[in-house]
């Protein structure tokens, strides 16, 4: 593992004994990437840059910010108006939160589509879904922290989803309040997990890329690597791609920050908290609300509560949902249609979600629920085995050097 | 090839921000029509108009100060809208609080500082309640971002007082055809000519209105016109940098694009 050779004097001295210095240079500077990856990639590590700015904003608002149904409301207001640029740091942390999980699901999509889930990155598609899972309980308990109207009827509607489970549903709902309604004690227990698990996050991000490194990126054509000419180092070439990329994405992710900040959160959470007060239509923010609409698509409570749990951990399955042994979308003209209808089902999804639950809205996203299941365990395998891929190219180089060659002429 | 596979990937990055922003729009416009205003503030380099939100915080004083409550200001943030130290202390001086306990334990009112928030009409939730048939009127620090349709909304709210139409019972308050489900506990409070402008300007209804929405939008974002200026040079400079580090990238790959790595 260490280079005899990696620095200066006490930098060879330290990482003769603790590997640390190697170790980061093998990762961020020599790591043997595929030469044909293309912008869809660049998503890992914004997710990545994304997790550290949440890290950052969010402990600095943990500062100033007070854990009780009295205090919450007021603190998040003395931030926005009292702390220095505290409006900026809770606008960052606000919409960060939604950039995290832009950037996030279009990894996953993109990890959907060239097959990244296939044989051997199993392990590391799991540990992409933790994080997932991980981000999902963060935000909801984030959302609940500034005590608004939305924070409190959402945590009360997604708690009550527990009472759900037959026989002890009422004493887990109740454990998880710490209490008979929900109050003081899930705040603070909201605020000390929403604190805890950005870090556990953290550590599932390492074995996730100690897992892509193990094998390697993937890449758009899905085929590996045959040698040392279909790879070059992750610096400067990635770098620098990547670098691009943030700097892009910032662009956009300061155009909302700071001209339309409540854009993407919804007007009743600028309202206290009212336990007597039920808003007219109870919505989760935005990356919730495919999930939301499964949940509501199926008439029984318990029956949508499994059927919105099934939703993300059918996910864990689809190394072997998926019979096809190509991994790339590009060379399966079937999937390929299949992949994009699964994203417009989504969308529809999404749509319904945000739609009061009555009228042509409930039929909508009845059927959207079953396509969503019905994609993975029914369209999915059958594809992989009536399917014939088109022909995969030789070599990663090969099919680059043609396409350069083309570009030329 | 690739060209399509591109065409279709952006067309379905635009079907998704569009769905998403009809999302939002669904759950911003509840049943009530709502004038699209222009205002000062509107758009990435509009700014609060201050001697707009001047002339608001006297129409708050004088008319919704009676049932509202201003909870998050402090009479020391008013120098955001362009009052002086000693203009802010004579507005503070105006207004009574329970002050801190003396040296013998007594509690006394005393006049308001800078440093106090404004001063509520209601002693506490309960009074506000039992004055007003049991419900606590709204706070109207942060009201204009806490309604749906925001600063248009408010403004169609105030001018949406008319005569209750015959099929709708408004016994129980007052019709307002702007505001979610009609029916509005609060009477029509501006009728044009309820201030007498400190800087002689008319005193209209229209002219009311929107003082007061400017006012209230600056209790809501008294970071607006920073957040705008600081965003637009944010911006300019990101987009900087994005084109530099985009130059570097092709300059850097290359050689890779040529097939020499």
């Amino acid at each position: 593992m260490s280079n005899k050779n990696i620095g200066s004097g006490v930098i060879n001295w330290i990482d003769y004994r603790l590997p640390i210095f190697s170790t980061l240079k093998h990762t961020l500077v020599d790591y043997p990437t595929p030469r044909n990856l293309n912008y869809w990639w660049n998503f890992g590590s914004l997710a990545g840059i994304f997790l550290l700015i949440q890290i950052i904003t969010g402990i600095v608002l943990a500062m100033h910010y007070t854990p009780t149904v009295e205090g919450a409301f007021a603190s998040i207001e003395h931030i926005m108006r009292d702390v220095n640029y505290g409006w900026l740091i809770r606008y960052i942390h606000m919409n960060g939160a939604s950039f995290f999980f832009i950037v996030v699901y279009i990894h996953i999509f993109r990890g959907l589509y060239y097959g990244s889930y296939k044989s051997p990155r199993e392990v590391l598609w799991w540990l992409g879904l933790v994080i997932l899972l991980l981000m999902m309980a963060t935000a909801f308990m984030g959302y609940v922290l500034p005590w608004g109207q939305m924070s409190f009827w959402g945590a009360t509607v997604i708690t009550n989803l527990f009472s759900a489970v037959p026989v002890v549903g009422t004493a887990v709902v109740e454990w998880l309040w710490g209490g008979f309604a929900v109050d003081n004690a899930l705040l603070n227990r909201f605020f000390a997990l929403h604190y805890l698990f950005p870090f556990l996050i953290v550590g599932v991000v390492i074995l996730h890329i100690v897992a892509l490194h193990t094998h390697g990126s993937n890449n758009p054509l899905g085929i590996d690597k045959k040698g040392p000419q279909d790879s070059i180092p992750f610096h400067p070439y990635y770098t620098i791609k990547d670098l691009f990329g943030l700097s892009f994405v910032l662009t956009i992710f300061a155009f909302v920050v700071f001209f339309a900040p409540d854009y993407l959160g919804h007007p009743d959470n600028y309202i206290p908290a009212d336990p007597l007060k039920t808003p007219a239509h109870i919505v989760p923010e935005w990356y919730f609300l495919p999930f939301y609409a499964i949940l509501r698509a199926v008439p029984d409570k318990l029956g949508g509560v499994i059927a919105m749990i099934s939703a993300i951990l059918i996910l864990f399955a689809l190394p072997w949902l998926d019979t096809s042994k190509v991994r790339s979308a590009t060379f399966r003209p079937i999937y390929k249609k299949l992949y994009w209808f699964l994203v417009v089902d989504i969308i529809v999804l999404t749509w319904i979600g945000g739609s009061p639950a009555e009228g042509h809205f409930i039929l909508i996203g009845r059927l959207a629920t079953i396509y969503y299941f019905a994609h993975f365990l029914v369209l999915m395998p059958l594809v992989g085995v009536i399917e014939t891929p088109k022909p995969l190219p030789n070599s990663i180089s090969e099919s680059v050097l043609k396409k350069s060659i083309k570009g030329v002429n | 090839m690739s060209i399509i596979n591109k065409i279709i990937q952006i067309f379905f990055v635009i079907i998704t921000i569009m769905f998403f922003h009809l999302t939002n729009a669904n759950a911003k416009s509840p049943d009530s029509n709502i004038t699209k205003m222009n205002f000062s503030f509107d758009g990435i380099f509009g700014m609060i108009d201050k001697a707009s939100a001047r002339r608001g915080l006297q129409v708050y004083t004088e008319v919704c100060s009676g049932c509202h409550s201003l909870e998050h200001v402090s009479y020391r943030n008013l120098s955001g809208i362009g009052f002086s130290q000693d203009q802010i202390k004579e507005i503070a001086s105006q207004f009574e609080v329970l002050g801190e306990p003396d040296a013998e334990g007594e509690v006394n009112m005393r006049k308001a500082l800078p440093s106090d928030r404004f001063v509520s009409p209601y002693k506490n939730a309960n009074q506000a309640k039992a004055y007003n048939n049991g419900a606590i009127p709204p706070d109207l620090s942060l009201v204009i971002k806490a309604r749906a349709g925001g600063a248009s909304y408010f403004y169609s709210l105030l001018n949406g007082y008319k005569d209750a139409p015959d099929s709708i019972d408004a016994s129980n308050g007052y019709y307002n055809e702007s505001y979610p489900g009609h029916i509005i506990a609060m009477p029509q409070p501006l009728y044009g000519e309820d201030v007498e402008y400190l800087d002689g300007t008319e005193a209209t209804v229209e002219q009311e209105t929107i003082d007061l929405v400017s006012f209230l939008t600056w209790t809501g974002q008294p970071e607006l016109d920073q957040r705008k200026s600081m965003g637009f040079r944010v911006f300019l400079y990101l987009i900087f940098m994005t084109g530099v580090l985009f130059v570097s990238y092709k300059k850097i790959w290359k050689r890779v694009k040529a097939g020499l790595i």
